[in-house]
């Protein structure tokens, strides 16, 4: 059992010691974490490669195309399904230990197209987090010192309902509403397709690009908000009764000052843990959002991959999300200790 | 009696209350409304497609004029039957995993754990997407099983932990003495005591399959024509919603209702069984 380094006014010798044994653990914890995301990929790449056929992207052309040919471009991919999966493998293997992904179906270089991919997730994704978390803590706080009243009432029913409509029903919902609108008002108000438009530049594109926002924004945080709102509002109420905010009171905090202080960032660990894993599985967590909205993001990329056969693609998509899955759950293991100071580490 | 005392809880519950009464009406129109509509779904009617709303297809019709309201119902049957077995055998899954971790300890806890990790970090769309579109020719019940397969894995580590101090308690103890062999201990006296955790489990289980299900068909991983779910008719109908939003709204609105009913339930499930929680 460790004290965490991160109580003030500890002595420093043994907290240099802790640090030194918290250290080793996390990363004896972090090889852990290779391993089992090595094994996900290869597990992925090897379904992926006896299961799918890129072959058929290549038979079915007009004019058709020489056998001879298209063995040697899928060769050229190594996507040909007439070497054995285990070359196949060993071929991708050892590329991907080198930071090479290999190739799209068509050619490209998957790492190319990755990092693409990636800063539009990011692009789309990290204001949608950011804003359910911060929405959902605060609205869940104040539900919880409102407890039993009309606003607590509403925020609860509200939220229970929004968590049974899945995210595919409420994009679907909000384009539709968007298209009538926009219609009704006979100009686009509000944008509901793609990331930006191309034909403009500075200025009028980053307000474009904004414009492009607004709905898979809202889709995006209308779930997590509810999520985090019933989470904190549960955490709150336990915080709120115990000693320790008493006492803040009792020594002539400010009730604000105590709730802010005392209670709220001991009830924020559960919904920290959340936020960080769900930061960290930000690339790919919004599969829905970016095919309906249309754009071309990392959750876009394995639902396209899947349908192209593109086997290094997928293969690709999976070592990524298992990754940023493992290197999430890290992420809020630390941020618990961070802010608890009674954590501890077995 | 705890049962009567439970099931006391139960109905003074609203949430449950509301909850059991909107489930039971939906499971109602899903399975006896098709017979007061005036057509089968697999009927086409070549003089109405995609009508609106009217008296004769009450909630309009499909592209290739298929009755909205037939296809609805039909669909809500397979999601409902969808949801209740992978529930029923991810939650089995879960209570035997967890407990036999939990109970034998030791290198069978290690195995079985380091199994519930791998299947975690696996990723379960992926391989869902590419294995279900291959099982056109089987039976459905293959795509349950591989829902079913995903979703145990966090429960079966609650099991585990609870049957860690279940273990030592006297009346386990005693069993172990007088001989009883260990896998009929675990199916008497551990399993048992965990009911509410697997109840609960089980309730909020349908829900996510009944959503999962909707989730993988909507990008045709799902359900394979010429049947229909749910999550077959959504994603149909987001297509031309917003031309012929009845495509759309009947399919999602039930879905919705569905999700929302077996949630109240599930909520007011563990006011009842669990009075200490408030999660």
């Amino acid at each position: 059992m460790l004290g965490v380094a991160f109580v003030k006014g500890v002595n420093r010798s043994p907290v240099q010691c802790d640090r030194r044994v918290m250290g080793k653990y996390l990363l004896r914890r972090l090889a852990m974490n290779a391993v089992l995301v090595a094994i996900a990929a290869s597990l992925a790449y090897m379904l992926a490669a006896t299961t799918m056929n890129p072959r058929a992207s290549y038979e079915g052309r007009q004019p058709p195309v020489p056998e001879a040919v298209i063995d040697a471009t899928l060769d050229a991919y190594n996507l040909n399904d007439k070497t054995p999966v285990f070359e196949r493998y060993v071929t991708w293997a050892s590329g991907v230990v080198t930071g090479d992904f290999g190739k799209t179906w068509n050619g490209a270089s998957v790492n190319d197209e990755m990092g693409r991919r990636i800063g539009v997730s990011l692009r789309l994704l990290l204001i949608g987090t950011i804003l359910g978390f911060a929405i959902g803590v605060i609205l869940g706080a104040y539900s919880a010192v409102k407890q039993y009243k009309i606003q607590d009432r509403i925020i609860g029913v509200s939220s229970f309902v929004v968590m049974a409509v899945p995210v595919f029903v409420l994009a679907t919902l909000l384009a539709i509403a968007t298209y009538n609108l926009n219609r009704g008002l006979g100009f686009t108000l509000i944008e509901y397709t793609g990331e930006y438009n191309p034909r403009l530049s500075g200025w009028d594109q980053f307000l474009n690009r904004l414009n492009h926002l607004i709905l898979p924004t809202i889709s995006l945080s209308v779930g997590s908000i509810a999520f985090y709102s019933r989470i904190q509002r549960n955490m709150m109420l336990d915080v709120l009764g115990q000693d320790f905010v008493r006492t803040a009171m009792a020594k002539g905090l400010r009730r604000r000052t105590a709730l802010f202080k005392h209670a709220l960032r001991t009830a924020l660990i559960p919904s920290a843990t959340y936020f960080a894993f769900a930061l960290g599985t930000v690339f790919v967590g919004a599969i829905f959002t970016e095919k309906i909205f249309a754009w071309h993001g990392m959750g876009a990329w394995l639902v396209d991959a899947i349908n192209q056969n593109d086997v290094n693609s997928v293969a690709a998509v999976s070592l990524f999300t298992a990754a940023c899955i493992l290197l999430a759950a890290f992420m809020s293991d630390l941020l618990v200790a961070a802010l608890d100071p009674r954590v501890r580490v077995s | 009696m705890r049962s009567k005392v439970v099931l006391a809880r139960l109905v003074r519950n609203r949430q449950a209350r509301y909850g059991s009464i909107a489930l039971l009406l939906l499971v109602l129109l899903a399975y006896v409304g098709p017979f007061f509509g005036q057509y089968e779904w697999t009927d086409k009617d070549f003089m109405a497609f995609l009508s609106p709303p009217s008296a004769d297809h009450w909630w309009g019709t499909t592209t290739i004029g298929q009755d909205m309201y037939a296809i609805t119902l039909r669909g809500m049957q397979k999601s409902i039957i969808i949801g209740l077995l992978t529930a029923l055998i991810a939650t089995t899954l879960a209570a035997i995993v967890g407990a036999f971790a939990g109970y034998f300890g030791g290198w069978v806890d290690r195995v079985l754990m380091w199994g519930v990790d791998l299947l975690l970090v696996l990723p379960s769309f992926l391989i869902i997407a590419i294995v279900s579109p291959r099982l056109k020719n089987a039976s459905w019940l293959w795509f349950v099983v591989l829902l079913a397969v995903f979703a145990w894995m966090i429960t079966s580590r609650v099991v585990r932990s609870m049957t860690l101090s279940l273990r030592e308690r006297e009346y386990v103890q005693a069993a172990r003495y007088m001989g009883i062999p260990q896998w009929k201990i675990i199916f008497r006296h551990v399993v048992p005591n965990l009911s509410s955790l697997l109840i609960i489990d089980a309730t909020l289980n349908v829900s996510g399959a009944v959503i999962g299900e909707a989730a993988l068909s909507f990008f045709g991983f799902g359900i394979q024509p010429p049947d229909v779910s749910l999550g077959t008719l959504i994603a149909e109908g987001a297509r031309n919603a917003t031309g012929y939003p009845w495509l759309f709204v009947f399919p999602s609105g039930m879905l919705v209702a569905l999700v929302l009913s077996i949630n109240l339930i599930g909520d007011g499930l563990r006011d009842a069984l669990d009075p200490g929680s408030n999660t």
